[in-house]
């Protein structure tokens, strides 16, 4: 009986031992990796294509893969608002697109043809604000969109027409081909000059920025 | 191990505990999301491990009473799961109306082994364990 015990014991330690070995050499080779990208291949994290949002000169690049029909990147949103201003001059934010919920694309076709007009950041504050009643993950009403929109002085028919442009299907399997390569699996992901969070919250996401402004600002 | 019994047992509980952390693994730290069918043979894989770790201590019979049903209805789920895979069974008739895709290739190692055939591979070990485990009890009568 004791020794029964004394195998089992040893049998999971040894495969809960072997689990958290594998974990520890999948991060530092996932880490290499993005190092890797990060000083070779920068175009990932932005493209000419993307939105970006403050300093054209800024020395501190903040990329995030959104999608606007994602609860967390509703709840992110005011924080990373906070963080421009904080450092503002010295970042600029870069959106890129992880399309991940049923009607994400719809989505992001009307933010990319309101970007025509000249008003993107206006439409993306409207539909993350008003997200819970269109992207509902039980009843979602995409339709809802086109009824927000005009508020923003579009032109509407206009907007319904650029949104069937290449260019914006072009931007949105760019952005995907991207988030792949980066193994993004979650949104919103982070990276700041192509580092990416340690973990996912608010203060880490602050201290990576401050870190790297640091870096470049004294 | 005092009698063949006691060790298919043992064997049966290290598949189910690698399993567990391999499907944890996949999930977890690689971030693979996990498709419906994949939930409905961890359902069946993850109670296996409290089971057979119990059942290390207790009588073969009651073990085996308890596990053989759980493995069946898993090896069962694989089996489909690999059908729809190698597209034998069409996705249309899948489960899977959205979300991941029961389809996607998430890893393909030597070219054949992908995580539902890993779950195959292993829900039909324990099979065949089991069934050792069965004509052990009864030989022992």
């Amino acid at each position: 009986m004791k020794n029964k015990l004394v195998i089992y014991i040893a049998v999971g330690l040894a495969l809960v031992l072997a689990f958290v070995g594998a974990t520890y050499m999948y991060q530092s080779s996932q880490k290499a990796k993005l190092d890797f990208l990060a000083t070779e291949k920068s175009e990932l994290f932005v493209r000419d294509h993307s939105p970006r949002y403050g300093n054209e000169t800024a020395k501190v690049i903040l990329t995030e893969f959104l999608d606007p029909e994602c609860e967390s990147c509703r709840a992110f949103y005011p924080v990373v608002k906070s963080f421009l201003n904080e450092f503002e001059g010295q970042i600029q934010l870069v959106v890129r697109y992880a399309p991940f919920h049923q009607n994400s694309k719809i989505a992001i076709k009307a933010l990319e043809a309101a970007r025509m007009q000249g008003k993107y950041w206006e439409a993306l504050e409207l539909l993350f604000y008003h997200q819970p009643k269109w992207g509902s993950h039980h009843d979602p009403k995409p339709e809802l969109i086109f009824e927000y929109l005009p508020q923003l002085g579009l032109d509407m028919d206009q907007l319904k027409k650029d949104m069937e442009v290449q260019k914006i299907q072009d931007i949105i399997e760019q952005d995907q081909k991207d988030l792949r390569a980066l193994s993004v699996r979650a949104t919103p992901t982070f990276f700041v000059n192509g580092r990416p969070l340690e973990e996912f919250s608010v203060d880490a996401l602050h201290r990576l920025i401050k870190d790297e402004v640091s870096k470049f600002y004294k | 191990m005092k009698n063949k019994s006691q060790a298919l047992i043992l064997l049966c509980w290290i598949v189910a505990l690698a399993s567990t952390l391999g499907s944890l693994f996949f999930s977890e730290v690689m971030r693979f999301p996990p498709c419906v069918l994949c939930w409905y043979q961890r359902i069946t894989m993850y109670p296996l491990v409290l089971i057979f770790l119990v059942g290390g201590f207790q009588a073969a019979k009651t073990t085996f009473a308890f596990s053989f049903p759980l493995v069946i209805s898993g090896w069962v789920i694989a089996l489909y799961h690999n059908l729809l895979h190698y597209k034998i069974v069409p996705e249309s008739a899948s489960p899977c109306l959205e979300g991941v895709s029961c389809s996607t290739v998430y890893i393909n190692w030597f070219g054949f082994l992908t995580i539902p055939m890993l779950s195959f591979i292993a829900f039909s070990i324990l099979v065949v364990l089991l069934i050792l485990l069965r004509k052990d009890i009864k030989s022992e009568k």
